[in-house]
């Protein structure tokens, strides 16, 4: 394992910067649009809620491969041009956004409804409610959930390979084809994986702890 | 001068008959207590004078604002109309102090340091200025309602909706709660109080309505009277099993 991991350190570390790379702009990207549609899943008025649901239903159960697929193939086709890497990025950060929409919703909602009824006759509106009084709270419930889905997006993010996103498991392959030590490379690429999973999942029960405890 | 009045209000949850044609003016600086069996609509009742509840039909005019009118906008009602709930609902993710100068700052649009000050001359008046940077989980049930009372005076609300404030306490904490909000009834404060307290009835209120399925069955300003003399027979069995367990 180690003679693979130095004789193609370069190609993996080209590949782990790929690999973090687009994690953390799915990350960043996937939260934005995860919250606005958790927001939109409870909105006060009909058809927004229909669109929200709609949008994390559809999206949801799909398998993350074929909306990946469909940004490198597909879209390329009609729209714009688009290489492996923003595909790839582009399909991770639209799949995990929807479950990060029903967790963040889930977490709303296990806000007590007196919280709201309280900050409405307190004078504020919907949206001052929401961004100081619920929103604060339910994210402190959801950071657990979240940390998962965290870990998850990198772990996903290995969809690039399939769509020459350069990441870490693209490397692998290219290693394993050229070397033949499938054993081994996938073993160095796992390591690696690790290497970015472990921290987050140490970090994220540390702010558990913390954020439990103020 | 009328602060709330009901014109043949009804309100419906789908097929149940929540409120039938209500009718109840309340003057400015009057304290109207409201009692009633439970399930009696008196809290839904109460819960539409600042919109959490809708009405389905008839007349609600709160403060001058026409509230069956969909236009009207609800917040600028909820800004001069307090509400205080059975079980507080204090913003748990802010300190004592933060949950009183939330809505000045955010609504009023009051200045922080002002806000403060002021918040901490009601924390004195209802006699918790020592526990402002706690948060709520920290205090007992009778301080959480009269950080709540403190919240909703910070509004300088021209009226003040009670719904159960001491029915989630202990007995021995509810006092120190009547005190302060017979304090607040004698500076003239607009008050409707839902509650079990028959003394705080008798000793603040200028007026009381019995409530039973829906409809209001009495409503006296002899509240006296109407403890010893109930018309209504609804009244009269809710009076003597209040009064004789």
């Amino acid at each position: 394992m180690f003679k693979i991991m130095f004789s193609n350190w370069d190609a993996l570390l080209s590949g782990l910067g790929y690999t973090l790379l687009a994690s953390v702009i799915a990350l960043i990207a996937s939260l934005i649009i995860g919250t606005a549609f958790a927001l939109m899943e409870i909105s006060l008025h009909k058809w927004v809620r229909v669109i929200g649901k709609a949008y994390v239903e559809f999206i949801r159960n799909i398998p993350l491969l074929v909306i990946a697929m469909a940004f490198y193939v597909i879209v390329p086709q009609f729209i714009m041009q688009m290489d492996g890497f923003t595909a790839g990025t582009i399909g991770l950060t639209i799949y995990t956004s929807a479950f990060i929409a029903e967790t963040v919703r889930a977490g709303i909602q296990s806000v007590p409804n007196g919280q709201m009824e309280g900050a409405r006759s307190n004078g504020l509106s919907y949206m001052q409610a929401m961004t100081h009084v619920v929103f604060p709270q339910a994210i402190k419930l959801v950071i657990p959930p979240l940390g998962n889905q965290f870990i998850n997006l990198v772990k996903n993010s290995s969809v690039l390979a399939f769509v020459a996103g350069f990441d870490l498991m693209y490397q692998g392959k290219l290693i394993a084809n050229a070397t033949f030590n499938t054993f081994d490379t996938y073993l160095a690429v796992g390591v690696l994986y690790l290497v970015i999973t472990m921290p987050m999942s140490y970090a994220m029960r540390y702010l558990e702890k913390r954020w439990h405890t103020a | 001068m009328s602060m709330i009045e009901f014109h043949d209000v009804e309100k419906y949850y789908g097929k149940f008959h929540a409120l039938k044609n209500i009718n109840l003016t309340i003057d400015r600086g009057e304290v109207v207590t409201i009692i009633g069996p439970s399930g009696s609509g008196k809290s839904t009742l109460l819960r539409t004078i600042n919109g959490l509840e809708l009405i389905t039909s008839g007349q609600l005019i709160v403060n001058d604002y026409d509230l069956a009118d969909r236009k009207t906008d609800m917040n600028k009602i909820r800004k001069n109309v307090g509400m205080v709930f059975q079980h507080f609902n204090l913003y748990a993710n802010k300190t004592v102090l933060e949950n009183i100068t939330l809505g000045p700052t955010l609504v009023l649009k009051a200045d922080k340091a002002q806000a403060e000050k002021e918040a901490m001359a009601l924390l004195d008046m209802v006699g918790l200025a020592d526990q402002a940077p706690k948060f709520p989980a920290a205090l007992s049930g009778g301080q959480k309602q009269r950080v709540a009372i403190a919240r909703s005076l910070a509004m300088k609300p021209r009226a003040i909706l009670f719904d159960e404030p001491t029915s989630a306490l202990d007995p021995e904490m509810i006092g120190d709660v009547l005190d302060v909000m017979q304090k607040i009834a004698k500076q003239g404060m607009t008050m409707v109080v839902v509650t079990h307290e028959m003394g705080f009835a008798k000793r603040v209120g200028d007026r009381i309505v019995f409530m039973a399925d829906g409809q209001i069955l009495e409503d006296a300003t002899d509240v006296k009277g109407f403890f010893d003399h109930p018309k209504e027979p609804r009244a009269q069995e809710f009076i003597s099993k209040i009064l004789n367990h």
